[in-house]
């Protein structure tokens, strides 16, 4: 009991002790630099309408987010996309830039461990529960449609 | 007996530090030890082909530097206790199968410095061995895989985070007549304060470092400033903060002649937070910095106090709160 009550008077002090982030800088950096990324998707999915005039908006859009992915990992493979990441923050993880990274940096640090064993079973264990909670919300979503 | 109070041994035989050796990483090299360090590496890889491997390969140069500095052989050394970080501590089981040198491999985090040193001396106290090799490292690359995130995932590091050195240490304790020996040594309990924030290993083990020096200095009647440095292995520039504090709580007050490896590893500019962490962290500060200037007559009476956080990723995925330990030993120069 009297250990109890130390533990939690602790705790709260290492509470008041912990530097804090800075909101300010966080927030300005994550959103110009995550701006700047959904600018380019926006100018990626505009050229290829131009270029592509029979392509359907959403189907430009799928493009669009194909490139983000792919340039990602590409960034994520050459060692600059956690830099950039670090810096950012949600600027980066937000977009779907996030999602590739947090496959595409597993895949290369497990690829060690064996192309079955390593690569392919660990390259999920990031993006692991946003693909099963995206399956689960779709399923549930799908029954009440079907239902109303 | 040679035990004092409850947690404290005293080596009547006086261990001999005959030898240390550190080799560290491309980063550490750079921090505010740099020019200490036997060997900076130029490449954290190593020239191998995982971290891990890596890691093994900086405690065999750090053993076979050590055997060098103490100018013996590797038949010479008696027994080589080693520990890290790895899962079953392959870094140091791997090294050791070079060696053809009995091996007692111990685990307790990033205190194993600390206790391979007072197994090793109460070995060569206890007159069973004549030469002991004393080992620990971690790598930052390892550790992180096992313990964090892929080093490739872009996320920010929160404010209280440590880096984990990427270093090893390797002392050579020996029952010869040496000028720096190991006067005694107090054993750590277990110690858990409830942190469960494992991005706060500073805050967590600051607790277990207070309850032991508490011991240290109960159980050998001895005050703070009788100490040329008190140093302790890897709380962190926070973890240090809380440590003062605790300490002070305790009516024990440490002056200027405390310090934190971890705190200490890092220059500003090389963005670490709170400072390094890990095995390695300690262990390359001891055989390096403090060796030397003990060797000097800088510092005559050393506290090493290295500090273990001993969760696993498992027990703290499961809730479970940070149970950590320090254990101490005393370096001193005739």
């Amino acid at each position: 009991m009297e250990d109890n009550l130390r533990n939690q008077r602790y705790n709260a002090y290492l509470q008041s002790k912990m530097p804090k982030t800075k909101p300010l800088p966080t927030l300005f950096r994550a959103f110009w630099v995550g701006g700047i990324i959904c600018c380019f998707g926006e100018l990626c999915k505009d050229l290829i309408l131009y270029y592509f005039p029979s392509l359907q908006a959403d189907e430009a859009g799928t493009w669009e987010l194909i490139i983000l992915i792919v340039l990602a990992a590409f960034f994520t493979a050459i060692g600059v996309f956690d830099k950039v990441g670090a810096y950012a923050g949600a600027g980066t993880i937000v977009p779907i830039t996030g999602f590739s990274n947090s496959i595409t940096s597993p895949a290369i640090e497990f690829k060690r461990e064996g192309v079955v064993f390593g690569l392919m079973a660990k390259m999920f264990v990031i993006a692991g529960p946003v693909i099963v909670s995206g399956v689960c919300a779709s399923i549930l979503v799908g029954l009440i449609h079907y239902i109303i | 007996m040679n035990k004092m109070g409850k947690q404290s041994i005293l080596y009547k035989n006086k261990p001999c530090v005959r030898g240390g050796f550190a080799v560290v990483g491309p980063k550490e090299g750079q921090g505010n030890f740099g020019r200490y360090f036997q060997k900076v590496l130029k490449d954290d890889l190593y020239g191998e082909n995982s971290y891990e491997a890596a890691e093994s390969k900086m405690m065999q140069m750090a053993f076979w530097g050590a055997v060098e500095d103490a100018k013996l052989q590797n038949n010479d050394i008696d027994v080589f206790v080693a520990g890290d970080l790895m899962n079953q501590i392959i870094s140091s089981s791997f090294a050791a199968r070079s060696f053809d040198v009995p091996y007692i491999g111990v685990f307790g985090a990033c205190s194993t410095m600390a206790e391979s040193l007072l197994i090793g001396a109460s070995l060569v106290d206890g007159e069973y061995c004549k030469n002991v090799a004393c080992a620990t490292g971690s790598h930052f690359s390892s550790v992180e895989k096992q313990f964090r995130y892929p080093l490739e995932l872009g996320t920010q590091r929160p404010p209280t985070s440590q880096w984990t050195v990427t270093g090893a240490g390797c002392t050579i304790l020996s029952n010869i007549v040496g000028n720096i020996y190991i006067e005694c040594a107090t054993i750590g309990q277990v110690v858990d304060w409830d942190v469960v924030d494992v991005n706060n290993m500073g805050g967590a083990m600051a607790p277990a470092a207070a309850e032991t020096l508490k011991a240290h200095f109960a159980d050998l009647g001895r005050e703070p400033d009788e100490y040329d440095l008190i140093l302790t292995g890897d709380l962190g520039k926070m973890g240090s903060e809380v440590l003062l504090d605790l300490c002070e709580f305790n009516g024990i007050k440490l002056g200027n002649n405390y310090s934190d490896c971890g705190q200490m590893m890092y220059t500003s500019e090389q963005k670490t937070f709170m400072g390094g962490s890990g095995c390695g962290c300690s262990a390359s500060v001891l055989n390096s910095y403090v060796l030397k200037r003990m060797r000097l007559g800088e510092l005559k009476s050393v506290l090493f106090v290295a500090t273990g956080a001993l969760m696993s990723p498992v027990s703290s995925q499961q809730g479970n709160s940070i149970p950590c330990i320090a254990h101490a030993v005393v370096l001193k120069r005739r």
